[in-house]
């Protein structure tokens, strides 16, 4: 039965971590880089849209593991929404393929303003292994500029919620 | 080597190299590959008698540029018409710059009949792919799923490089199945140079096969329950699984397993494994209470039941392996082919219902069926090195690996100086979407993701 366990767990310990530890260099240069105004506007809380453009899947594991009661990303103010519409945050993915550019750019289109954009993954970041591929665009600056990157192939949940968290602080 | 079309055995998978076409069945008890050339471009179809070739002949259309002659469906696949270059496997690609035209999808006529176009950007944190259904009402009358978006032309980048170099390749194919693949990419490798990798390698590999399999099953499993609106248990099995993640790194050196599996061995040796198997005995310990809370929980039960069904007749027209066919009762599973298992005991598990039920019934039980063996592989690590140098000299080898999905299969041909030629992988995807689009047929719209989850095909996979 389940209402047994459940009560069980609701008297049990919380199972989720203390947050990691995030750097004060790279929050303060981090909110050196990102626009004042923006800061005002989006406060403590940050919702977050994932865009897969073109990953292997790894980093999307990773990604929702961030979900998990262990690392419990919503006790943070984080939180992932279904469309980009009520995004603050772009969470890009993948070596951007070119059959994605096009979605990409709409999602971003989409996002209101002020958007943040973290590339997570080394795909992300430059292309990873695939760079250079007839498949996928060589500059994924090209249609988005990151504010934030979090490297690793994949990067674990770990450092994802780092990554988050710094973007968080570099809003106070 | 078998005949192109003078057979009825089943369709493994299709590829192609510049002027010739390439294909696998399944003879019963191995591996048999046909190939037959392609002069001007054409060769003789196969997706009349085999509805699987169909999507197999697109691909090959786009990649390769031959042509199926008499196939059933001429539309492009994997290129949506955005690359710089027509045909980038075909040896001689062109240069293309044409303005990239709007995707063709198969038509439902009727009155009331409307469309529903998703993606490719999903709501969830999922691959993207485009999904256009028509629907009366809330019924789903014809389900067409479009991929590609995540094609990286990655068996281009394959070719020419030793297949130590290239093993970071399939690492990245699917990376849920980033052991299977590397096992099957090694395997074939290794088959292609006439080695055996040592051993305590093989033994390694399958305990990593096996905790990839078990990490997966964990996910699906609360996936489905999380779609059916049971979240209670989606925060167990995430819980469970994350606890598997950060025992395997200690012993393997990473959270996928991603590269461990090299052509010839494994990477590097395993260290202590207390942590592993006390990790373990507490997702056992857990088991049986998270498996009668599935079971027992009516309006879960009542989603799941009768929900999503793949005919044994369709599984069988497919030949689709892994979790979707032997939950609609095909006992095939490419473990009973593959040492370590022959010593572990190992029987394939089957249901008949091809529900989403059964799929999730079928995934517990491999789950602790997987528990089970992953504890006498790490009791019985044999000792002696952890590869072999792969010689450089031409060959061809064919290796089949059953990941947590399905049957993993992989083709090399490597040349001269032992450097790949050609290259292929199928992921068990390829025969599980078409079976998704079919499964849906008559469902309810809500029933969708559900039943998506419970196939859960692989886009990355698929798009290569």
């Amino acid at each position: 039965m389940l209402w047994p366990r459940l009560a069980k767990n609701l008297l049990a310990r919380p199972l989720s971590e203390p947050p990691p530890p995030i750097d004060p260099a790279e929050v303060a240069e981090l909110a050196a880089r990102l626009d004042a105004t923006a800061r005002r506007r989006l406060g403590r809380s940050l919702a977050i849209r994932q865009v897969d453009a073109g990953s292997c899947n790894g980093c999307e594991l990773e990604i929702s593991a961030t979900q998990n009661v262990v690392h419990d990303l919503e006790r943070f103010g984080l939180r992932f929404v279904a469309s980009p519409r009520h995004a603050d945050v772009l969470l890009v993915t993948g070596p951007l393929t070119r059959n994605m550019r096009q979605a990409l750019a709409r999602t971003r289109a989409a996002t209101p303003e002020p958007c943040f954009v973290v590339a997570v993954g080394d795909c992300a970041v430059d292309g990873g292994v695939f760079k250079g591929s007839y498949a996928v665009e060589s500059e994924i600056e090209a249609i988005l500029r990151p504010d934030l990157v979090v490297p690793g192939c994949p990067p674990t949940p770990t450092r994802i919620l780092g990554g988050l968290l710094t973007l968080l602080a570099a809003q106070e | 080597m078998t005949g192109w079309r003078d057979h009825d055995l089943p369709l493994l998978a299709m590829w192609a190299e510049p002027g010739q076409a390439h294909a696998a069945f399944w003879d019963g008890a191995a591996v048999a590959l046909a190939r037959t050339p392609a002069p001007d471009n054409r060769f003789p179809t196969l997706s009349d008698k085999y509805p699987a070739a169909a999507w197999f002949e697109r691909a090959i259309h786009d990649l390769w540029g031959l042509e199926a002659a008499g196939g059933a469906d001429g539309r492009p696949w994997l290129d949506h018409g955005n690359w710089p270059i027509l045909n980038p496997m075909s040896g001689r690609p062109v240069r293309h710059g044409a303005i990239p035209a709007q995707p063709d999808f198969l038509g439902a006529a009727g009155e009331g009949v409307h469309q529903i176009a998703v993606g490719p950007v999903h709501a969830g944190i999922i691959e993207p792919g485009h999904f256009r259904f028509h629907v009366v009402g809330e019924t789903v009358v014809r389900l067409e799923v479009l991929l590609g978006y995540a094609h990286k032309g990655t068996l281009a980048l394959m070719l020419g490089k030793s297949p130590r170099a290239a093993a970071r390749f399939p690492a990245r194919l699917s990376g849920d199945s980033t052991v299977a693949h590397s096992w099957a990419f090694a395997l074939a490798a290794e088959n292609a140079a006439g080695i055996v990798a040592p051993p305590r390698a093989l033994a390694l590999r399958a305990a990593m096969g096996e905790l990839e399999r078990v990490a997966n099953h964990l996910n699906d499993w609360g996936a489905i329950c999380n779609d059916a609106a049971s979240p209670a248990i989606h925060a167990r099995t995430g819980l469970l699984r994350e606890i598997l993640l950060r025992a395997g790194p200690a012993p393997f050196g990473h959270r996928l397993m991603m590269d461990r599996i090299l052509p010839g061995g494994v990477a590097a040796d395993i260290e202590a494994i207390g942590g592993l198997v006390a990790a373990l005995d507490r997702i056992a310990a857990e088991l049986p209470a998270l498996e009668r809370i599935t079971a027992s929980h009516v309006t879960l039960q009542d989603r799941l039941l009768g929900t999503g069904i793949v005919t044994p007749a369709l599984a069988t027209l497919l030949h689709a392996g892994g979790v979707v066919g032997r939950a609609s009762g095909r006992a095939f599973d490419a473990r009973t082919l593959l040492a370590p298992y022959d010593e572990l005991d190992f029987a394939p598990v089957t249901r008949e219902a091809g529900d989403v039920a059964a799929r999730l019934e079928l995934r517990i039980a491999e789950l602790r069926d997987s528990l089970r063996m992953l504890r006498l592989i790490l009791a019985g690590l044999p000792d002696g090195p952890l590869s072999t140098a792969l010689p450089h000299g031409p060959g061809e080898g064919v290796a089949m690996v059953e990941g947590f999905r399905g049957e993993c299969f992989c083709w090399l041909r490597l040349d001269d100086g032992g450097l790949i030629q050609g290259a292929f992988q199928r992921d068990p995807s390829w025969l599980h979407w078409p079976l998704l689009e079919a499964a849906v047929q008559g469902n309810i719209v809500a029933d969708f993701p559900l039943i998506n989850k419970s196939i859960n095909a692989s886009y990355s996979g698929v798009d290569l």
